[in-house]
């Protein structure tokens, strides 16, 4: 009895074992900067180099920050939930424009219409290294108190919209500052 | 459109949906960033700060690409994170110094020799905790292997009533 039974133990074991490792996704690695503040930074806007954005202007609201670049495939595949979003006002969207140049961005984002508040704009891809990032799009939600509340890699399905991002974003507006 | 010049076989369109199918499938990912052109060849002050930049790329792993290391991937992040690792060196900051500062941004998985905490208790002992039962098994076995074969050894009188019953069917 015992010998047929624990081969099949060892042999269901293994299936879970393998079913649970398959469906992970390899490259979604865990930030070390959730619960964290935002790496201070300061970057001239897109449209306006004369203008900045900062880790400053982050604070005071529970915002998105969403990093993509006109060379991000993935970017456009996200882009019309971004801008369902903008919509909704539910939420502010800042975006870092990552390792691009401005005129592609700009063409881009005329194109196919600009769902941010505002737009960090990040050549170098310094910010970048200072976030983690190491792809495109990622998009953090980010607390009143400037803190990193969660950071999504890959383009933002509506699935990962409901069941990850809109859970999150109550919360944190529900709390008082 | 262009003919294709080989026969395919009779199967093929089958498995070619097949393999779309399972293209389609595929959940879409985050990509990877642009390469910068072409990159520029790096200057050390002294050949112990390039052994200790080789040094520190062997240890340091590319995410976009997770098995290559940062001295071997060719990705567009490798190349960022090669400058910067030069420029901290430049700026004669140690070893340490530059691996906190890549763990603090990409977490422990940038490091391929990762430290031992309790998440990673079962990375590094689990390999023993397997080899461990691995021979705690065998060594059950065999012993269990030599008590059987004992048992079937015909004791001493069943010898000889074996050897009685042969002697009589001779004669």
């Amino acid at each position: 009895m015992s010998k047929t039974i624990i081969p099949l133990v060892i042999f269901i074991g293994l299936v879970i074992l393998l079913a649970v490792g398959l469906s992970r996704d390899p490259r979604v690695v865990p930030s070390p900067l959730i619960g964290k503040s935002v790496p201070a930074f300061e970057l001239p806007q897109l449209h306006d180099p004369q203008k900045t954005f900062g880790t400053d202007d982050l604070k005071g609201q529970v915002s998105l920050l969403n990093v993509w670049g006109s060379w991000c495939v993935s970017c456009r595949v996200e882009h019309p939930l971004l801008l369902q979003v903008a919509q909704q006002n539910l939420i502010p969207i800042y975006g870092l424009n990552y390792k691009d140049t401005r005129e592609d961005a700009i063409n881009w984002l005329d194109q196919l219409g600009d769902p941010y508040s505002a737009v960090a704009f990040d050549a170098a891809g310094e910010v970048g290294i200072d976030l983690g990032v190491y792809g495109a799009p990622e998009t953090y939600i980010i607390d009143r108190n400037g803190m990193i509340a969660y950071k999504h890699i890959g383009p933002i399905s509506g699935r990962d919209w409901r069941e990850k991002f809109l859970p999150v974003i109550q919360q944190l507006k529900n709390v008082k500052s | 459109m262009m003919k294709l010049p080989i026969a395919l076989p009779p199967c093929s369109g089958f498995i070619l949906m097949l393999l779309l199918a399972l293209n389609l499938a595929q959940p879409v990912y985050a990509d990877a960033q642009p390469r910068s052109g072409s990159e520029t060849l790096l200057e050390f002050e002294d050949a112990q700060t390039k052994d200790r930049y080789y040094s520190l790329l062997e240890q340091l792993r590319c995410l976009v690409c997770q098995n290559q290391s940062l001295a071997d991937s060719d990705a567009g992040l490798a190349q960022d994170l090669r400058r910067k690792v030069h420029e901290m060196l430049q700026e004669g900051a140690g070893d340490r110094e530059i691996i906190d500062f890549m763990v603090a941004r990409y977490g422990d998985f940038v490091l391929y020799n990762p430290p031992l905490k309790t998440s990673t208790v079962l990375l590094w002992f689990g390999p023993f905790i397997l080899a461990g039962l691995g021979i705690l098994g065998l060594v059950i076995y065999l012993l269990r292997r030599n008590e059987q074969k004992a048992e079937s050894l015909l004791s001493e009188e069943r010898r000889r009533r074996a050897a009685e019953l042969l002697n009589k069917s001779k004669t």
